[in-house]
Formats: structure tokens, C-alpha cells, sequence
């Protein structure tokens, strides 16, 4: 198994070099972040003074060559805009996101699953028929117009929730939650249902389709013959046989939605990555477009090799030496 | 399923029904854009330069129609073109009890020419002009500058004074090589970002700046001017207009900047809401390509640039029904321009004449200038920068077709537009100028004077214009102490501009602020929306 993660590993360094060159290549076509930063009434000293200290006055492929050099000592380059390193900027963000996140899929997680075994297993009965409707419409409402309407209703008209922000927070180990106060909890409420609800219906189906083939099986039948009752069929032939794919889409999905919640994070202004990595891109802030493209297509990496570990202890046939040859 | 998901939201919820309500001293504003640094000489942008008002004043003031006012100096005067004495308040202090006089003053000069982080010197033009700063007495500052500048106290009041508290230092003297007599470490970004430097003498102290989540302030019980009203302030950044709006409706925040103009017209019949409406120093205008023989995007019979002929540039503005433009697209939230500044500002011209919208007279012209059938154009605009830029470009383009002018539009995000229009890739160009400081000078100085290195003049002019002439008036303009003779010229110069219309005005875009019912806020011209002005309602 050591073998095998140190082998996954070492591929990823092959895909960032590929996304690192693509990423800071595109946001060099786009423009030049020097007309967005200094005033169009600098003085052409200070202008240049600014491209020289920015590194913009030299060839791509040099500015591009530093960049390496600097990304293989954990520099990721400065902020154009806040003068900070994009790292630490992105960090920074990163609690909030991973927050929302986390609960969003717990969320789905303990309303989809439940609500599609119900179905699956029941699948001619009406409410299935309820739950799997209800799963389209919560599937196919855009994800910004759901989030405005969350607005109105609960906060607009009823006035329980707050619209945005994040509320106060709490700092644990140094960073800043907001699940632990009252007022935390209540700013988290509607973006993470906002986030949660396509993947409610996405977990539902998944589930519902699974457990309907599932039930038809035979090893199904020989337990029910065996005597087996049939929660523990649910739980210990139905159910764990079907987690597999619920797993792989958990994990693509918490890669996802931490790389691009950018909508909900919009909409809710949350302060969180998605909301930074937007307006870096508006202000054509290469540093952080590049460190975040990069940080992302890394935790991809991890992610997808923590889902191939959970599959190995789900399925004892999964074996993943076999897996990485 | 929705029941379901009524149920299952129900039970979300559950634990958060009780809505927090604010204190009656405590004011919640939504900013459309946030401020990237709390240190007030990182980068001269609006956001940055709005919330630096908060925390620090600067030696002048400026009012809400941008002409300066006393601050932290109670009065000035040019001794002569290059001479200028300030008196600086007496019993003012910093938030950390250090009392204000001419070295933190000198200070912060220094201080804004040893600011390595700071994106592209920001303020270091201003200081640079002084040839000396001597101080008489301890409340008494001469500066001399190297050349004549009337905008001397404009440019002063957006240099915030820090304490020079700060830094270990010995006697301070305006000595930049020997660092001013700083003896320790200049203060950095992140100490001003993190609150340990930013001690100012402004009516809010600092109690949090987090990026993208907002800055919160408390007030400054020892704020030598009028006192605010408000205890504690919340600068919330929501770039997005919708959930800024719903964010009013829902009652979380109690003033909110630049709602559309048409949800702003649905609030004023609200009975909970108020808005605010003030026309802003930014015009809205058309820039042509004139230097050229042969312009990138137009299409000619003769292959001319057709730009070039001073008639062709009259009838494209004849074309144009700025009345429409105001009404239709903008709801009534701008005012049609015929010249580059509102009349409110200094060195605009009181009654401008009219550009008017009379397309037979725009055919007539072009007929005359030999382009009967007109030709073909692209207008190059934005489509993120401005109040609905891309819908006013479509609009011009239909009013360029209907005289013959067979214009298409090619609208981008502004990072592309801006640097695609600094290669001067465009024929003709829609741009927006906000004249922050400088009165009817700056977008003459900027976008109508021949483009000269050594003058700094110029520097967005991209068609190329050039007329000697009208040089020589705004050079003496920009040299002139005396204010009426100066507002004469730059009338003059205004005159000059509009008849050749190197650039065509369009309109002047308006700002609006929306809030609560029991609050009231004046507006400003810069735009900024300034916690000390909100007052609550009597």
C-alpha cells in the first residue's frame, strides 16, 4: 500500500507541472494586470518601476522558469493586489469553505441516503414516485436562482436567517469557525442547504438506483431466505454494497464544491476561496489564479487517492497494488 | 419532495429562529467593493481611499462636492506659486494618546516614500513635487514645491497622517536620504492590515479588517470633530446587487452602496426605505482615433480614417439622444453631459452649450465630409466596469446606424478592454473617467492634452490628439494659483476641447445609496460612502 500512495503521489507531480504551465500561460493571453493596478495617472516611472517589481518585465518563458524555481521552495508568488503571499491568502479563506462544505455534504449525506433507500426499495410505491420527482426539480434549479430564494423566503419575508456574511466566529487551533455559535449557525444555515440541495437529489438517486438493483440480487433472496431480517439486510448486504459509488461521487464532489462553490460563496457573500478566486481572476491576479488552480488539482489528487483507500476497506476485492500497475 | 424539504429546512433552522437585533448605535453597510488594505497609502484606489477616511484625516478635507476643506490643518495659504503655509489644529491626538504636530505630518511624507509593499508608489507623485517642507513652529508647515500646483491642498487631503508614535525615531526632519530621521523599522502592510499601526486621528478607530469578510470600527471618543453617531461600524463587502438589496429588505444591513436603478425606483415607494441620488464625478464618453491615417476598425470607401475630420466627430455626437440613454438605460440615474465634469465642480463651465441630439444635421455633416453612406464601425466598450456600459454602447451603435454609420459593438471585461485600449487597438473606444480630484483639469490634463512623457500629460490620451494650442492653455491652467483666473482657463480649455471633440461627452453616471427609513446620508461626488455623514433622522 506504501508503494502505491508514494506512486500516486509522484504522478501528481507530472499533473501539476502540466496545469501549473496552462494556468499561467491563460491568465498571461488574458491581459496585463499592470493596467488594473496602477492608476492611469502613474507616472511612466512609477509604471515601470511597478512592471520591474512584478517581474512583468521579462520574457514569459523566464517569468514562467522563476516561477518554478520559487514554487519548489513552497513560494507560490505574491498577491498583485494585497501584496501578500497567495498561499497565505488562500489559506486563509480555506477554513470558511471547508466549513460549508463539510456540512453540505453531511447534510446530503443524511437526507439523500435515507430518502433513496426509501425509494429503491419501495420503488412502485407513491412516495419513491414523490422523492424521485422532488429529486429532479432539486437537481435542475440553477444553483443562483436557488440561492436568491432561499433569500426572500427565509430571510426577506420571514426574517429568520441573515442573508450573508459569516457571523461570528469562533478560533480553534487558530482558525476561525463558525458552526460553534448561535449566530455562526445561523449564517451557515442557507448556504449550506443552498450547496447541499443538488447534492441531496444527486445522493438520492444514486442510492434509490443502487439499493433497486440491489434488492433483486441474489445474495439478497438467500438472506431473506437465511431468515435475515430485513433491517439487517438494509444495513449489512444492501446498503454496504451500494456505498461504492456513493463514495467516489462524496469525494469528487468535496472536490468540487471546495474549488468552485464560487456561486453560493457569491451569492451569500462568503468569505471563502471561491469568492477569492473570482475576483483575482477579475483583477487578473496571476499568482493566486495559478496557486489556487494548483492547490486544487492537488487536493484532487489526495482526494481521489483517499476514496481508492475507502474503497479497499469497503470491498475486500478492491486490491490496489493491482490498481496502480 | 418539497414538503419534505419544507420539513427538513424547518428542522435546520430550528436552533436560529431568533433574529439578532443591532443596537440602536450601531450602523451595518454593505460595500459593493471591498477595500484591499487597511493601510491607507497601499494603493490608491476608492475602497482603500473611503475606508482611510474612516480611520485617519489628512491635513485638508474634502467635502461632498469635492472642493477641499480644512482638516487637520485649519487653514492654508499660498504665499507665493511656490510656497504653501498650513496651521495644523492644535489639542488634536492620535487614538493612542500621541499628540498630533508637524512631525507626524513630515512623518507620513516619509512614510509614503519608504512604503516598498505599496502598488505603484500610489502617493509618492505628491511628495515628490516638494523641493523643501520646513516647519516655522510646532503647528506651522511651509512646503515648497518644485513647480507651481493649485492642487496642492486636493492632493494633501488624500495623504492619511499617521502617527509617527509608530517607529522609533530621533528629530524628524523632511530629509528623505537620511530617512527623516526614522531610526527603526517603517511600519509595514501587514502591522496596518492587523491594526497594531493604525492609529490615526480619524472619527473611527480600527477593531478588525479581515479580507473578504469586512472591517469593523468603533468610534473615536476623542475625535477632535463632530462626534458620529454611531458606536460601532460594520463594513460588509457584498460585490453582488442582488443579495446587497436583499440584505436591506431582510433588515441586516441599514445602508447598502449602489443598488440598480431600477430596484432603487421600487424602494422609493417603500415606506421602510429611503434612497440617496447624487451625480458622481464620473463622465461616461467616446474616445476616437484620430492620429492614425489608418484606423484598425473602420472601414472606409477611400480607406481613410474617417475620425480625422472634425466633422465626421460632430455628427457621430449629433447622433447620439443622450436624453434616451439617461431614461431608457440608465432609469433616470445619470444626467446627459456636455462637457467632461458636472457643473458643481471647479473649472466647469456654469452653462455649458448643449450637445444636442439632431441626426438630419449628423447626415449632413458626414455627407460633407464625403461619407454619404457612411461606413463601417466597431465601437469597443466594457460590459463590467460601468452602470450597464454594455447596454449604453448597443444604444450608441443603433443611433450611429441610423445616420449610416454601420457600427457594431465589441464589448469586454474591463481587464481585457483596458489593456487592449492602452496598444490603442481601438477606433473608437467607450471609457468612463471619475475626475477625482483636480476639478475640470484632470480629464483634460488626462485624455485631451498631447501625450507628453516629460509633462506627465496626456497619459490616456489614446487617439492621439493633439492640438498646440489647447496645450498651452491647460499647461497655464495647471500652473495658475489663483483660482478664479485658473477657472477661467479651464473653462477655456473646456470650450476648446468641445469644439474639436477629440472625446464626446455622454453622461455623467449618478451614484445612489439606499437605507432604512430614520437614517439620512447626503452622498458624495467621490462616491464614498462615509459613516461619520450617515446621520440618523431627527
Amino acid at each position: 500500500m506504501g508503494t502505491f500512495v508514494l506512486q500516486r503521489l509522484l504522478q501528481s507531480i507530472g499533473v501539476l507541472l502540466a496545469v501549473s504551465l496552462v494556468v499561467f500561460l491563460a491568465v498571461y493571453a488574458i491581459g496585463d494586470p499592470v493596467e488594473l493596478l496602477v492608476s492611469q495617472e502613474a507616472t511612466e516611472l512609477e509604471r515601470d518601476r511597478m512592471i520591474q517589481i512584478l517581474g512583468l518585465d521579462r520574457p514569459i518563458w523566464e517569468q514562467y522558469l522563476t516561477f518554478l524555481g520559487n514554487a519548489l521552495r513552497g513560494d507560490l508568488g505574491q498577491s498583485f493586489v494585497h501584496g501578500e503571499p497567495a498561499i497565505q491568502l488562500i489559506v486563509s479563506r480555506m477554513p470558511a469553505t471547508f466549513e460549508l462544505v463539510f456540512f453540505a455534504l453531511l447534510l446530503a449525506c443524511l437526507v439523500g441516503i435515507p430518502l433513496g433507500l426509501v425509494a429503491g426499495l419501495h420503488s412502485d410505491s407513491r412516495t419513491s414516485r414523490i422523492i424521485m420527482t422532488g429529486s429532479i426539480l432539486g437537481y435542475s434549479l440553477p444553483n443562483f436562482w436557488k440561492g436568491m430564494m432561499l433569500i426572500l423566503l427565509l430571510s426577506v419575508w420571514v426574517h429568520w436567517l441573515p442573508t450573508s456574511g459569516r457571523g461570528e466566529t469562533v478560533t480553534v487551533l487558530g482558525v476561525p469557525l463558525s458552526f460553534l455559535t448561535l449566530d455562526g449557525i445561523r449564517h451557515l444555515v442557507m448556504p449550506v442547504l443552498n450547496l447541499s440541495i443538488p447534492n441531496m437529489a444527486l445522493m438520492t438517486r444514486l442510492t434509490a438506483s443502487g439499493a433497486a438493483e440491489a434488492r433483486l440480487q441474489d445474495y439478497v433472496r438467500f438472506a431473506r431466505a437465511k431468515g435475515v431480517r430485513p433491517q439487517g439486510i438494509v444495513r449489512r448486504h444492501i446498503l454496504r454494497n451500494i456505498l461504492i459509488p456513493i463514495v467516489t461521487v462524496v469525494g469528487v464532489e468535496f472536490g468540487q464544491l471546495i474549488a468552485f462553490s464560487t456561486i453560493t460563496e457569491t451569492v451569500f457573500a462568503w468569505p471563502g476561496m471561491g469568492k477569492l478566486l473570482i475576483t483575482s481572476i477579475y483583477r487578473l491576479d496571476r499568482p493566486v489564479v495559478v496557486a489556487y488552480i494548483m492547490m486544487i488539482t492537488f487536493l484532487f489528487v489526495i482526494i481521489n487517492l483517499t476514496v481508492d483507500l475507502i474503497y479497499a476497506a469497503l470491498d475486500p476485492r478492491v486490491k490496489l497494488m493491482e490498481r496502480a500497475s | 419532495m418539497n414538503a419534505r424539504l419544507l420539513g427538513t429546512l424547518g428542522l435546520a433552522i430550528l436552533p436560529a429562529i431568533v433574529p439578532v437585533s443591532a443596537g440602536a448605535e450601531a450602523l451595518r453597510i454593505a460595500l459593493a467593493s471591498e477595500p484591499t488594505a487597511a493601510d491607507p497609502h497601499y494603493h490608491n484606489v476608492s475602497p482603500n481611499n473611503a475606508l482611510g477616511k474612516y480611520i485617519f484625516d489628512a491635513l485638508a478635507a474634502t467635502n461632498a462636492d469635492q472642493k477641499a476643506v480644512p482638516g487637520l490643518a485649519s487653514s492654508w495659504q499660498a504665499v507665493d506659486d511656490t510656497t504653501w503655509v498650513f496651521k495644523l489644529r492644535s489639542g488634536v491626538k492620535f487614538t493612542n494618546g500621541d499628540p498630533f504636530d508637524v512631525n507626524d505630518v513630515i512623518f507620513t511624507f516619509c512614510r509614503v516614500m519608504n512604503n516598498p509593499q505599496s502598488v505603484a508608489g500610489s502617493f509618492t507623485p505628491y511628495v515628490t513635487a516638494f523641493a523643501k517642507v520646513e516647519t516655522p513652529d510646532n503647528l506651522t508647515l511651509k512646503i515648497t514645491t518644485k513647480t507651481p500646483d493649485p492642487l496642492i491642498p486636493e492632493k494633501l487631503a488624500e495623504i492619511a497622517i499617521l502617527s509617527d508614535s509608530i517607529v522609533p525615531h530621533g528629530e524628524i526632519t523632511f530629509d528623505l536620504e537620511k530617512k527623516c530621521g526614522v531610526t527603526g523599522e517603517w511600519p509595514t502592510l501587514a502591522q496596518l492590515n492587523s491594526g497594531e499601526a493604525t492609529i490615526g486621528t480619524g472619527p473611527f478607530k480600527l477593531v478588525k479588517y479581515v479580507k473578504g469578510a469586512g472591517v469593523e470600527l468603533v468610534r473615536n471618543d476623542g475625535y477632535w470633530g463632530e462626534k458620529p453617531a454611531w458606536d460601532k461600524v460594520s463594513l460588509l463587502p457584498v460585490p453582488n446587487a442582488g443579495p446587497r438589496l436583499a440584505g436591506l429588505l431582510a433588515g441586516d444591513y441599514d445602508l447598502i452602496e449602489s443598488p440598480s436603478a431600477r430596484d432603487a425606483n421600487n424602494l422609493k415607494k417603500d415606506p421602510k426605505f429611503s434612497i440617496t441620488t447624487k451625480p458622481s464625478n464620473r463622465v461616461i464618453f467616446l474616445q476616437f482615433d484620430i492620429e492614425r491615417d489608418k484606423s484598425p476598425f473602420v472601414e472606409t470607401a477611400d480607406g481613410k480614417n474617417p475620425f480625422k475630420d472634425e466633422r465626421v466627430r460632430r455628427a457621430v455626437s449629433l447622433a447620439i439622444d443622450r436624453n434616451v440613454i439617461v431614461k431608457r438605460i440608465m432609469d433616470d440615474a445619470a444626467a446627459p453631459a456636455s462637457q467632461f465634469v458636472p457643473e458643481t465642480m471647479f473649472g466647469a463651465q456654469p452653462k455649458p452649450e448643449p450637445l444636442v441630439y439632431d441626426p438630419k444635421k449628423a447626415k449632413e455633416l458626414l455627407a460633407e465630409a464625403g461619407y454619404p453612406n457612411g461606413f463601417k464601425l466597431t465601437l469597443h466598450a466594457t460590459n463590467d466596469r460601468y452602470i450597464n456600459d454594455g447596454q449604453v454602447a448597443q444604444a450608441i451603435a443603433q443611433f450611429l446606424n441610423r445616420v449610416g454609420i454601420q457600427t457594431e459593438v465589441d464589448a469586454m471585461t474591463s481587464s481585457i478592454f483596458f489593456s487592449r485600449r492602452s496598444k490603442r487597438e481601438f477606433s473608437l473606444s467607450q471609457g468612463g473617467w471619475g475626475s477625482s480630484f483636480g476639478g475640470a483639469s484632470n480629464f483634460l490634463t488626462q485624455f485631451v492634452a498631447t501625450n507628453n512623457k516629460n509633462l506627465g500629460t496626456g497619459r490616456s490620451n489614446y487617439g492621439g490628439w493633439s492640438d498646440p494650442e489647447f496645450d498651452a492653455v491647460i499647461s497655464q491652467a495647471n500652473a495658475t494659483i489663483d483660482e478664479k483666473k485658473r477657472s477661467e482657463l479651464l473653462q477655456q480649455a473646456a470650450r476648446m476641447a468641445l469644439k474639436s471633440l477629440p472625446d464626446i461627452p455622454i453622461h455623467f453616471e449618478s451614484t445612489i445609496w439606499a437605507f432604512r427609513k430614520g437614517l439620512s446620508y447626503e452622498g458624495r461626488m467621490d462616491q464614498y460612502t462615509l459613516a461619520a455623514a450617515v446621520k440618523p433622522a431627527r
